[in-house]
């Protein structure tokens, strides 16, 4: 406990610092993390719980951190990805040194890593809001750092008014938990009116974390940001949401069935939903955002099964559910946070986001390629790299239960299986496109070819990324040992051990594909030896002059799969058709807002705003009266009370 | 043992069924057609050349071809052949069958996108879309045959085959689409057009020669041998392993009626077609269930 | 040929017409499913006297023969083809079938009826037809779509029925077959002239025929 205290002290510290004095931030983000890391690694290593209670003069509220395996284990992408976020964004903001307060951004990012590290300790309510707001407000002033631009500063608002939103459910989910049992320390909670505490953590968490429909500001304020910090957003802030969710389900008891049903279903809707819109972007940064989408669903799916197995009596499934998601919260730090430092390095190289005008990467910045294109096989959920353990694991406890259980569990249980290959298929075909267009073929842009690769500082932390990756992937029995202790806090997991045993298998299977990669690789290399291996122009049927525009665009690419899937969402096309009979210019655009909010969130604010603009009659400046309504409201309390 | 000789009959005579595929046709077309050993010496061909590579390209483009073989390679000594069981089975194996060839399909497309031409760019997106749709239904079905014989595992599965139930007929017609589908096979593409308009597979590979290009063929007679012998084992219950090499060549025969017989489907009709088979699937879900 | 897998060709048959939007091969798979439908009576269990073989020729002949001719007449007289721009897409039509299926499924274990002889499909398998021929008729244009609905509807009752009832009765056989042949009749009859009269036969469009102005 006094390591991990230790490291938020290092961070705040070195956040002040780094306002005060304009240097620093990068070095005590990196130091605190690891003294962080060593803090938490401890924790898990010798499975012994820590904690520490000091008072504190708010009312209800106390200093009350604890760190058991749960915490732990999400200490450790939070101080991991931040550690590497922070060398990399060393790097990344070396542009605008001079010309913006990159003290304030440093100061922020350190806040936004304690504030993290804070919330997944905290035990007591105001302890953990506290750490929450700071977290959300944090994020927001890191989010508007190119404040500038008009679409960073809409993003921000976005951003900041959702997480409020959500922060409100959590306000009343911790007054009923404290009206219930008359404090607000988590030790003391008990399962009273669960169902609705349940609810309100559900829209709560699910604001943070990005469930489906109240993911609208995902894609928003992630491409907004600046790479690392959208790496750290997206890889692990909206983890938070989900450690929230796994803490109150751990406070509350053994779950009713419906539980399980409702993130099943939330789960399968946000992954689904979220890969088709990922699907229909150009804007990489958005892609990979809307991506995020999709595997919080598939995590939220694995603790619905998890949840599922809790209540129908069978371990194995409840098991399996948890180690799933545990491991792809994990695993989609490594490969999120490794393909947003990705984007983050072509944005920086090329200056643009937008895939149509990128193309041919892969030749002027080599290794950014090489870890993107492990970063997109692993979120695709491919063998031998981690994604597919993760995956494998859920689908395992699905099939488990879907092969042996009643017909009421197994019917949902097999449809969940087949959801979760259609949605691996489409995300397969989503990262082959976001690669594809971005780093093979010629440069669509002047701004693609003159791109540069990027420098060691930010080079290093996605190698590192990358190979844990393919670490995860290759040595896969070994989570097993992380993962018992954490999924024993939810449920008993000893069944862990047995029921995981393919792993060894997979893992083995994936050195074999390696191994048979490299045999294959020697046998062409013999066999080309000596013998001409020429250069040639890529087959163009005989154009006399092929350009770089002619390739197949991204749109094109995912067409096939948007025009499938085109009710979902709502595609608009401005198309001028062409009038005459001889060929003419034209223009064709497509735009694919979200569907959430244009059809949900827009009219509802908008009738929101009609009914309260009645209300600006109040609002007409004059200080006397103003001053007059605070009078009176105060004699109308005085006397409501008093008699 | 016995597994690692059907992995040697797989690596051994893969290339035999695409051979009595194309004599069938031939036959229905009355020509003579080719040799039944024709692919054995298109691979022997193309082993002995040099390769051309083109200036777009990089190493991905060279790593599909390798990916792809290394990938069914693996796939192959997951599938149980004639009853026995296979070398690599644990509970949970036919999610890895599925995602191997997952791999294959996401190299393959890598690989067409390195070329930075249109053709393989259109072949690429109309195969991950056919691919997406496919998955499911191949889930689908294999969770039915789970479901049905309480066993997780592929050798588990095709042990405890009872054909005589209807479950088995409708699972077999389903895979044998997703067959059709993963091996780009009429009614979802035509193996031997070559208009760019029309091709998926075959244009995904246009720019491979040489080596490469032999790896490619024999990694398509390898999928096509591995899904296969898990429609014969489906539909074909017991041992023998002389019974079940003859029911891979009646397979092979039976596709090649399949493609004399039917065009290939419009571009908008095959994700019909895959929609329709995943209904079967599911109808024989649903028939396990109760 | 058992029981099962008569009803499991008439849930294929459904399906087919569901995903299918060329009218001559819908209404000849309207066709064979008379035809197995004509069979049931043989497979289900009852005794297998003169009075059986005279309902299912019956049955096998107006069912599979004579609705068929009379529909492909009307189509050839009105001349269309094919079913275009349905109101339900042919993949959402497979897919909203496949759920009307496990629904039926999962109603039938709920029906209170006594046992049914025979197979423990019988009563899904009705309801599935029920609910897709309601499906045909409710996300289809073409008039004669609209006729192969119901005819798919009276199939499911007329499963039902051979699921429910005991013995066989000829009175009530054949009140329901004739009640379908009048109606089909009568059908085929206003569809030739629906089509003569306006030149198509969308039933969406005879909203126009409405009186007053919007």
């Amino acid at each position: 406990m006094n390591l991990l205290l230790a490291a938020v002290a290092i961070l705040v510290a070195g956040g002040v610092v780094a306002l005060w004095r304009d240097r620093g931030g990068p070095v005590a983000a990196v130091a605190g993390c690891v003294v962080g890391l060593v803090g938490a690694g401890r924790v898990l290593w010798t499975g012994a719980t820590v904690s520490l209670r000091l008072p504190w003069n708010v009312p209800f509220g106390s200093f009350y951190v604890e760190a058991d395996a749960l915490s732990a284990f999400f200490l450790l992408p939070i101080f991991g990805l931040s550690a590497l976020a922070a060398i990399y964004g060393g790097e990344y903001l070396a542009p605008w040194r001079g010309k913006k307060s990159l003290g304030a951004a440093w100061f922020f990012f350190n806040l936004l890593v304690a504030s993290m590290a804070m919330v997944v300790l905290a035990r007591n309510g105001v302890l953990f809001l506290v750490a929450w707001e700071v977290m959300a407000l944090a994020s927001f002033f890191l989010v508007t750092f190119e404040d500038e631009r008009d679409d960073v500063r809409a993003a921000g608002w976005t951003y900041l008014v959702a997480t409020h939103l959500g922060t409100a459910f959590l306000l009343a989910m911790f007054i009923l938990l404290g009206r219930e049992n008359g404090s607000l320390d988590f030790n003391r909670f008990t399962a009273g009116k669960a169902g609705l505490v349940f609810v309100l953590a559900l829209i709560g968490f699910g604001t943070k974390a990005g469930f489906w429909p109240l993911h609208v500001w995902l894609p928003e304020a992630h491409p907004a940001a600046p790479s690392h910090v959208s790496a750290l957003m997206s890889g692990v802030m909206i983890k938070t949401g989900i450690y929230g969710l796994l803490r109150v389900l751990t406070l509350l008891g053994p779950p009713p069935a419906w539980w399980g049903w409702t993130l099943i279903g939330v789960g399968l809707v946000s992954a689904l939903v979220g890969i088709v819109f990922a699907l229909a972007q150009r804007d990489l940064k958005r892609l990979l955002a809307y991506s995020s989408v999709e595997n919080i669903g598939i995590i939220t799916l694995g603790i619905g099964i998890g949840l599922l197995g809790m209540s129908t009596g069978l371990p194995v499934l409840a098991a399996l559910g948890f180690a799933g998601a545990l491991l792809h919260v994990v695993n989609h730090a490594l490969f999120k946070g490794l393909l947003f430092l990705g984007a983050g390095a072509v944005l920086h190289a090329t200056g643009t986001r937008d895939i149509e005008h990128l193309g041919g990467l892969l030749k002027k910045m080599p290794a950014t390629a090489v870890t993107f294109l492990v970063g997109a096989i692993a979120i695709s959920g491919l063998p031998p790299l981690n994604g597919f353990i993760s995956e494998f694991l859920i689908y395992l406890g699905a099939f488990k239960g879907g092969v042996s259980a009643s017909a009421a569990i197994a019917v949902p249980l097999l449809a969940v299986i087949t959801g979760l290959a259609l949605i691996g298929g489409l995300a397969a075909a989503c990262f082959a496109k976001a690669f594809g267009v971005v780093f093979l073929g010629e440069p669509r842009s002047d701004h693609a070819a003159h791109a540069h690769e990027a420098g060691p500082a930010m080079r290093g932390p996605m190698l590192l990324l990358a190979s844990g990756c393919a670490a995860i992937g290759l040595l896969s029995p070994l989570t097993l040992g992380v993962l018992t202790p954490v999924v024993s806090v939810l449920t008993p997991a000893d069944v862990l051990w047995e029921a995981a045993r393919p792993l060894t298998i997979i893992s083995g299977a994936g050195i074999g594909v390696l191994v048979l990669i490299g045999v294959v690789a020697l046998v062409r290399r013999r066999l080309l030896a000596g013998r001409s291996v020429g250069e040639t122009v890529t087959w163009d049927c005989g154009y006399a002059a092929p350009t770089a525009r002619m390739q197949y665009t991204g749109s094109s690419f995912a067409q096939p799969l948007t025009e499938l899937f085109r009710p979902l969402l709502g595609t608009r096309k401005k198309f001028t058709p062409l009038a005459g009979y001889f060929p003419a210019p034209t223009t064709l655009t497509t735009d694919t807002p979200d569907v959430s909010r244009e059809r949900v969130y827009r009219p509802v604010f908008g009738l929101v705003e009609a009914g309260l603009s009645r209300l600006r009659w109040l609002q007409h400046g004059n200080v006397q009266l103003y001053v007059l309504y605070i009078a009176l409201t105060l004699l109308v309390l005085l006397v409501w009370k008093l008699s | 043992m016995m597994a690692f000789v059907h992995i040697l009959f797989a690596l051994v005579l893969a290339p035999l069924l695409l051979g009595v595929i194309n004599r069938t046709k031939a036959l229905f077309a009355g020509r003579n057609g080719q040799p039944l050993l024709q692919l054995y010496y298109d691979l022997a061909k193309l082993l002995r050349k040099g390769a051309v590579y083109s200036r777009t390209t990089s190493w991905v483009f060279r790593a599909g071809p390798i990916a792809g073989l290394a990938a069914v390679v693996a796939a192959l000594a997951i599938v149980p052949f004639a009853g026995t069981g296979a070398p690599v089975s644990f509970a949970g194996d036919l999610v890895l069958f599925a995602y191997l060839f997952g791999l294959m399909r996401f190299f393959t497309v890598i690989a067409a996108l390195d070329t930075g031409s249109s053709f393989e760019g259109m072949g690429a997106s109309r195969e991950v879309q056919f691919a997406a749709l496919a998955e499911p239904v191949l889930f689908l079905a294999l969770a039915a045959l789970a479901r049905r014989t309480g066993s997780l595992s592929l050798s588990g599965i095709l042990g405890a085959v009872t054909p005589s139930e209807p479950v088995w007929a409708l699972v077999a017609v389903a895979l044998l689409v997703v067959l059709l589908a993963e091996n780009a096979r009429i009614p979802v593409d035509d193996p031997n057009t070559h208009l760019e308009l029309t091709m998926i597979h075959e244009v995904m590979v246009l720019d491979h020669g040489g080596p490469d290009f032999a790896f490619i063929l024999y990694g398509a007679a390898l999928k096509l041998w591995v899904l296969g012998a898990l429609l014969v084992g489906v539909v074909l219950p017991g041992e023998n392993i002389l019974l079940s090499l003859v029911a891979m060549l009646a397979l092979a025969v039976v596709v090649g009626v399949i493609e004399s017989t039917m065009a290939r489907l419009r571009l908008l009709r095959v994700p019909q077609l895959l929609v329709g088979a995943g209904a079967l699937a599911a109808l024989a879900l649903i028939l396990v269930m109760r | 040929m058992n029981l099962e897998l008569v009803l499991i060709l008439v849930v294929l048959t459904n399906l087919k017409l569901l995903g299918s939007s060329r009218l001559g091969s819908s209404i000849r798979t309207v066709g064979v499913q008379g035809l197995l439908l004509g069979l049931l009576p043989l497979v289900a269990g009852h005794d297998l006297t003169a009075r059986v073989w005279l309902l299912a020729a019956g049955g096998a002949v107006i069912k599979g023969v004579m609705f068929p001719w009379m529909l492909m007449r009307a189509l050839r007289d009105a001349e269309v083809r094919r079913e275009v721009e349905p109101f339900v897409g042919m993949l959402t039509s497979i897919l909203i079938g496949i759920v009307a299926l496990g629904a039926s499924f999962w109603l039938g274990h709920r029906l209170p009826l006594p046992r049914p002889a025979g197979s423990l499909l019988l009563v899904p398998v009705a309801l599935s037809a029920i609910l897709m021929g309601l499906f045909l008729i409710v996300s289809r244009r073409k008039a004669v779509s609209q006729v192969l609905g119901f005819l798919v509807m009276e199939n499911g009752i007329y499963v039902f029925g051979v699921g429910v009832v005991q013995e066989t009765s000829l009175l009530v056989e054949l009140g329901v077959l004739l009640d379908v042949f009048v109606a089909v009749f009568v059908m085929g009859i206003i569809i030739f002239h629906i089509s003569r009269e306006f030149d198509h036969i969308d039933t969406d469009r005879l909203s126009m025929l409405r009186d007053w102005k919007p």
